[in-house]
């Protein structure tokens, strides 16, 4: 057994220490937006938080994240309480079949923490891992761009405070 | 007996003297400005010529800042005495080189002094360059001056006194430049001389690869030894070459011309860049550097071969279990296990999953540097191009995780001593990031 | 648009009519002693042909609980909220109170595939049709039970409403097998112009769940007792399975069982990183023996064309008194490209009692049941095949066999639930892939600079190798008493396979079209978006480029000279509009403009783009600076959904066009990740992609799923050409191509 700190609750689960974060998020947690994309750490759709920054869970074993603090989409806001990241790409309707994007917002969310007004350039350099097949790209950039100003203005939801 | 005053004299004529002379040594004429040539003046076959030998010599490297127009210069190279930025050389006539003549461009190549007369900082490896023969600087001028013209005015070295004389350079010249075309060698093969032509001159890998003085020159006794670059090493790729299986021409010729060789590894950090100017010129050419560099490297002792054979035999049955640690390092067993073993033992080989470590030049290397680095950062996908990606562990992996996973493979993987400092070398590495993206191209 | 009222009696009474009818003609054509040839009675709209019952897609419980039945799926194209606008509107009812439900083989009607871009037009039409009817029944029922003449009634918010204010719901009206009747052949359709929730950019409905973590796809179920499987796949086509030691596999942690069934072999666990690593430990043990002999990468035109072809002739015009002055011929050609859906196939299945069902993102429930059955050897009846969501597959993936995968596990562990997830290699070597292609065109101009003759061969594998039967899928190939794959056909036109595209929507005095159909399939090939428009629209746009330089034309106006649809001028002058086209200009230096235009099958959406690229002379690195589009699909449902879409052909057909082709040697395919097997990122994204909507309203709708694939294609291609001064023929478009092209 072992103990996760994530989305701020400890958690205890029952996972030998090589077994990547991804499963553990997906089947011992059953949180559902990191994807299995690859399992490789090629294409993003895996991607949290883990202290602030974005790491690919399909080859991060659990046993690094004593003591860490693990943020998943599922920690930064709710469909009735959406964190300006989530509202952004909802707005901008940023998605086609959907399955890459949980990683990307979490990508962006970590970039917009440390950096809130990135350019065009980084944000492209930042989502340089991360594969969208469905040729959603425009729209993405667009919604990491709409959710800075989000998280600049006032309408800013209390979720998003809940900095992780 | 002489006088106080006379000493004096004396001294003050032999002072004056050497000044005179060391100014007639430094100093240099310029070469007049000419009218910016029309591109359409030079011959295609040339420029294309030039364009292949500027890809062997990764002028593009230096002289382009990631995300920047070619050739417009500005990159910050660091050196023991301080940052020299790289020139501009495109042909744009007020901050490029598009008022020099093919003779001062041969000029700059062969003696390292620019159209105004100025010595240029041995930044600019024109101590390999001077054996680059007129003809091909013909035609790399002809590929310099067909480029566009970029307007880049040139950034301030940052050097302290004295560095920041050019007239330190002179002395410096004086002492360590050999100037002169290359000089075969009719005992070996033309495809030898070749290799060794365009590796000694142009491709000036003994820029990185072989160690310096205190005064920044090669150490010609020691070529081919090893040397640092950014915050990497560049191996020794002579006789103490460290590589756990040795390397011959084939290996060299594939690991050039396509950046990785399954018993080898791929090239990061600057080598990167090398080897994608590689893939694009003549394969001759990269057989002939194969082939000197082989020479370079030289054959391999009996029971050195017999070391390399054995671990390919070993490494070519995959899956394969991780080693013990040994005692006090379960840890770094552990996070191997976890976070490597499934590419770098897993049942996929190279291309498709990570090369076993027991024949990585960066596990069995002089210290950690090479192998903090890409645990840190990965390896980044390159567009549209079939390339190696490797996650980077800097933000899931602590410095203490690092530096245990690292004693656990430099324990496990090869047959060295245990590095020293490694811990400082991640924390290191991690704060001046080796960031291999600055040099990425598009 | 059209006359018929509906009321329930008179459904009836018109069926009895008809009746009455013909027996009555048939009496008078025995009389007269000659067979009168009556013609069958027009079927009702799109897939109401098949399925005509209106309970079929409309449910109205006495609550008033509304349901619609789809029998396509959401695929990531918005099809599912454009389908629900579709009702909400012709109903009357609120969008969001509406509840959808889609191909489900015990729920919904069998639409087949959801592909081909016809699910707007088979499945929008039908629900179109079947909610315009069951309203006018329930104003019907209204009418009756208000004593009210039927059209002074309205509907607002699931009520008919009488003018003195007197209301019923629908849930009120609704009785017994009221629904149960046949669909009319025609329908009063509500009057665009009085539309409110077609036509507008209704947010997509399953964006939310997938923003916050819902349970959104088939790789998120969850089923009590839900164990984990893994698959261990062949190295290559062929393979057979010659020995493997099971026994210290089923002693690893959490391992349940291993399936093996002749070359089919498979782990079950109770974990799924178990799963993983118990396969990895099975298919080290596992020795194979290779029988495939794959053909030459680098030879691939060649062989394709020396390979036994059926040639048939789809398209023949002569006029022999145009006069040719000039002719130009070329040759293009296009590798195995492969789906690379971002989440690899899933399944989940399980065998409660004696029905076995799957859950699977298969693109056809009904033709999937009928393969699982037939493995199974049960009757179709036994089996239930329901649709959940999975990446974008882009045709047919790894998505079907994956179910079967499931199918046959779940049937060693009777009760349990099993999920089958393919891992990133699999999906990438096993996934059937678009077919490699070669086309040759050859044409004339005449003096005036005007095209008069035009020859288009084709060569091409068949683009569909779907489920209908067991022999399709992988697991029934494999096992020990294999299924035979079906001997392949191609798709008839108007559809067409490798000939989808080929007939030039252009009009030439002289014209033949040839389909070379080459049955023989060296690697696994099936239906890939676009099928062959991809590569045809692409050959044909870009050699209408070449003859356009001939002829000294300008690309926009040289198409405008030889196309008389109306329609497809139209989306040609509006994106040469749009994107500021100008006739002789020239672009900033390394950069070209390019033009393309087609409409997909010559039936679909129509799609015209121009775009600006960029050449980087020293590496060749081609750059798409911004790509307009203008596209007509008809009567737009939701402009935004529509726009995604175009925007998202655009960027992939780029990423095919510059950077894809599957790599395979002797044995094996070896492009099986994506280090080898590249795809677009971030940093080679255009600036801008605009879209511009020709909205037709009243119009059918038509598809425009797969519209956009071939003109981005070959509109980057022409500004690769006008930027460099030469012309590519062989994609992808690399990098070093253009390099070496440049050069030469």
């Amino acid at each position: 057994m072992m103990k996760l700190n994530v989305n701020g609750s400890d958690r205890q689960v029952d996972a030998d220490p090589d077994t990547p974060l991804l499963y553990v998020l997906r089947n011992d947690l059953e949180l559902n937006a990191a994807k299995f994309g690859c399992g490789l750490g090629q294409c993003g759709s895996c991607t949290v938080i883990v202290d602030g920054k974005a790491v690919l869970s399909c080859v991060t074993p659990v046993v690094l994240l004593e003591g860490r603090k693990v943020t998943t989409l599922e920690g930064l806001g709710t469909i009735e309480a959406p964190a300006p990241i989530q509202r952004a790409f909802i707005e901008e309707q940023a998605a086609q079949c959907g399955y890459c994007i949980a990683g990307m917002m979490m990508r962006a969310q970590a970039l917009l923490q440390r950096n809130s007004k990135p350019t065009e350039a980084e944000i492209r350099a930042e989502l340089g891992l991360h594969l969208c097949r469905c040729g959603t790209h425009m729209r993405i950039l667009r919604a990491v761009h709409r959710a800075a100003k989000l998280m600049q203005t006032a309408d800013a939801s209390p979720a998003e405070r809940r900095t992780p | 007996m002489a006088s106080p005053r006379m000493i004096g004299g004396i001294v003050a004529i032999a002072v004056i003297a050497g000044a005179v002379a060391a100014a007639a040594i430094a100093w240099r004429p310029a070469i007049a400005v000419i009218e910016p040539p029309a591109p359409q003046s030079f011959d295609s076959a040339l420029v294309k010529r030039g364009r292949d030998l500027a890809d062997i010599g990764n002028c593009n490297d230096c002289h382009t800042v990631r995300g920047a127009k070619d050739f417009a210069g500005g990159l910050g190279v660091p050196t023991p005495f301080g940052i020299i930025y790289s020139s501009n050389i495109t042909p744009d006539p007020e901050t490029g080189i598009g008022r020099w003549s093919e003779a001062a461009f041969r000029r700059a190549m062969q003696s390292g002094v620019d159209r105004d007369g100025r010595h240029l900082y041995p930044t600019f490896p024109y101590d390999h360059f001077t054996h680059v023969s007129d003809e091909d600087d013909r035609a790399l001028y002809a590929y310099l001056m067909t480029r566009r013209p970029v307007h880049a005015p040139a950034r301030d070295n940052q050097l302290s006194f004295p560095f920041n004389q050019r007239l330190v350079v002179a002395g410096w010249k004086l002492l360590f430049l050999r100037p002169g075309s290359y000089q075969p060698d009719l005992t070996k093969s033309t495809e030898w001389n070749r290799g060794a032509y365009l590796v000694e001159g142009l491709a000036h890998c003994g820029a990185c690869h072989t160690p310096r003085n205190a005064l920044g020159a090669e150490r010609t006794r020691a070529a081919f030894a090893g040397g640092d670059v950014d915050d990497w090493h560049a191996y020794a790729i002579n006789g103490q070459s460290p590589a756990p299986v040795p390397w011959d021409a084939d290996a060299l010729f594939m690991y050039l011309r396509q950046g990785w060789h399954p018993d080898h590894g791929v090239a990061r950090g600057p080598m990167a860049q090398v080897v994608r100017n590689l893939s694009d010129v003549p394969e001759s050419d990269v057989r002939a550097i194969a082939t000197y560099i082989a020479d370079v490297f030289g054959v391999p002792a009996p029971d050195r071969k017999r070391r390399g054979d054995d671990l390919l035999a070993r490494a070519a049955s995959r899956p394969a279990q991780p080693p013990s640690g040994g005692s006090g390092n379960a840890g770094g067993e552990a996070l191997y296990a976890a976070a490597c073993a499934s590419c770098h033992g897993g049942e996929r080989a190279p291309p498709y999953g990570g090369i076993d470590l027991a024949l990585s030049s960066a596990i069995s290397g002089p210290d950690a540097r090479n192998a903090a680095n890409t645990v840190l950062m990965g390896i980044r996908p390159r567009e549209g191009e079939r390339g190696p990606i490797m996650p980077g562990f800097a933000d899931s992996m602590t410095d203490q995780q690092i530096a245990a996973l690292l004693t656990y493979l430099r324990a496990s993987f090869s047959h060295q001593p245990p590095w020293t400092d490694t811990a400082e070398i991640v924390r290191n590495a991690r704060d001046t990031p080796a960031d291999a993206s600055k040099r990425d191209r598009p | 648009m059209n006359a018929v009222v509906l009321n329930r009696r008179s459904v009836l009474a018109g069926s009895g009519a008809l009746i009455v009818s013909f027996s009555l003609r048939d009496a008078l054509a025995q009389d007269q002693g000659a067979p009168a040839a009556t013609p069958p009675p027009p079927p009702p709209p799109g897939s109401l042909k098949g399925a005509p019952y209106l309970d079929s897609w409309i449910r109205i419980d006495a609550d008033g609980a509304i349901t619609v039945f789809t029998g396509k799926a959401e695929i990531g194209q918005g099809f599912r909220t454009a389908c629900q606008q579709i009702a909400a509107e012709e109903l009357d009812v609120p969008f969001a109170s509406l509840k959808l439900v889609t191909a489900d083989t015990a729920r919904t009607a069998n639409e087949g595939y959801t592909s081909g871009s016809n699910s707007m037009k088979d499945s929008g039409t039908a629900v179109q049709h079947a909610a315009a009817q069951v309203r006018a029944l329930l104003i019907a029922e209204a009418a009756r039970r208000l004593a009210l003449p039927a059209d002074s009634l309205k509907t607002d918010n699931a009520a008919v409403m009488a003018p003195d204010g007197r209301r019923l719901g629908y849930g009120e009206l609704v009785a017994g097998e009221m629904l149960h009747v046949q669909a009319q052949a025609r329908s009063t359709l509500k009057d665009p112009a009085a539309y409110r929730v077609m036509g507008q950019s209704v947010p997509r409905v399953d964006i939310p769940a997938k923003v916050s973590g819902g349970a959104a796809y088939v790789q998120d179920m969850r089923l009590p007792g839900m164990l984990h499987a893994r698959v261990v796949r062949p190295p290559g086509y062929g393979a057979e399975l010659t020995a493997c030691d099971t026994s210290a596999v089923e002693k690893m942690p959490g391992v349940v069982k291993i399936v093996r069934d002749g070359n089919f072999l498979a782990v079950v666990a109770a974990k799924e990183y178990q799963a993983v690593k118990a396969m990895q430990a099975l298919s080290a043990t596992a020795q194979w023996r290779e029988t495939a002999k794959l053909p030459k990468q680098d030879n691939l035109p060649e062989m394709l064309t020396s390979l036994p072809a059926r040639d048939e002739i789809i398209f023949q015009q002569s006029n022999p008194s145009a006069a040719a002055a000039r002719t130009i011929e070329a040759t293009y050609t296009r590798p195995y490209q492969a789906h690379g859906s971002i989440g690899p196939s899933c399944a989940v299945a399980q065998l409660a009692g004696d029905t076995m069902t799957v859950w699977s993102h298969t693109q056809g429930v009904y033709p999937d049941r009928q393969g699982i059955a037939e493995m199974l050897r049960v009757p179709p009846a036994r089996v239930r095949v329901i649709h959940v969501e999975g990446s974008g597959c882009y045709g047919h993936n790894g998505a079907d066999d994956a179910a079967c995968d499931a199918a046959l596990i779940a049937r060693a562990l009777p009760g349990v639930p099993v999920r089958v997830q393919w891992m990133r290699e699999q999906e990438h070597a096993w996934e059937p892939f678009g077919p490699a292609m070669v086309t040759k065109m050859k044409a004339s101009l005449d003096s005036n600079g005007a095209i008069v003759d035009w020859s288009f061969d084709v060569w091409s594998n068949t683009h569909s190798t779907r489920p209908g039967g067991a022999g399709s899928m992988l697991a029934a190939q494999h096992m020990a008493q294999p299924f035979a794959q079906p001997a392949p056909r191609p798709i008839p036109q108007p559809e067409g396979g490798g000939d989808r595209n080929a007939i030039p929507i252009y009009k030439f005095p002289n014209a033949k079209v040839v389909h070379h159909f080459i049955p023989e399939m060296p690697l696994r090939v099936s239906a890939m978006r676009g099928l062959g428009a991809y590569h045809n629209v692409f050959s044909m746009e870009s050699f209408m480029d070449e003859l356009a330089m001939l002829a000294g034309a300008d690309p926009v106006e040289f198409r405008l000279k030889h196309l008389d649809d109306k329609r497809g001028r139209d989306a040609i002058e509006k994106a040469a509009r749009e994107f500021g086209w100008q006739k002789g200009h020239k672009a900033p230096p390394d950069r070209g403009y390019g033009f393309a235009f087609a409409r997909y099958k010559n039936l679909a959406a129509y799609c015209a783009i121009a775009s600006e690229v960029e050449v980087n002379r020293q590496t060749g690195r081609p750059r798409l600076v911004r790509a307009v589009a203008a596209v007509d699909s008809g009567q737009v449902v939701n402009p935004d959904g529509l726009i995604n879409q175009i925007e998202g052909a655009i960027v992939q057909s780029m990423s095919w066009t510059l950077y894809e082709s599957v790599g395979f040697d002797d044995k094996r395919i070896t492009s099986i990740d994506w280090q080898t097997y590249p795809i677009l990122r971030f940093d080679a994204v255009p600036e801008r992609v605009d879209v511009h909507v020709i909205n037709r309203p009243g119009q059918p709708f038509l598809g425009s799923g797969e519209t956009g694939q071939g003109p981005a294609a070959a509109s980057i291609a022409n500004a690769i050409a006008d930027a460099t001064g030469k012309r590519l023929r062989d994609l992808p478009l690399t990098r070093k191509r253009i390099k070496d092209a440049i050069d030469a």
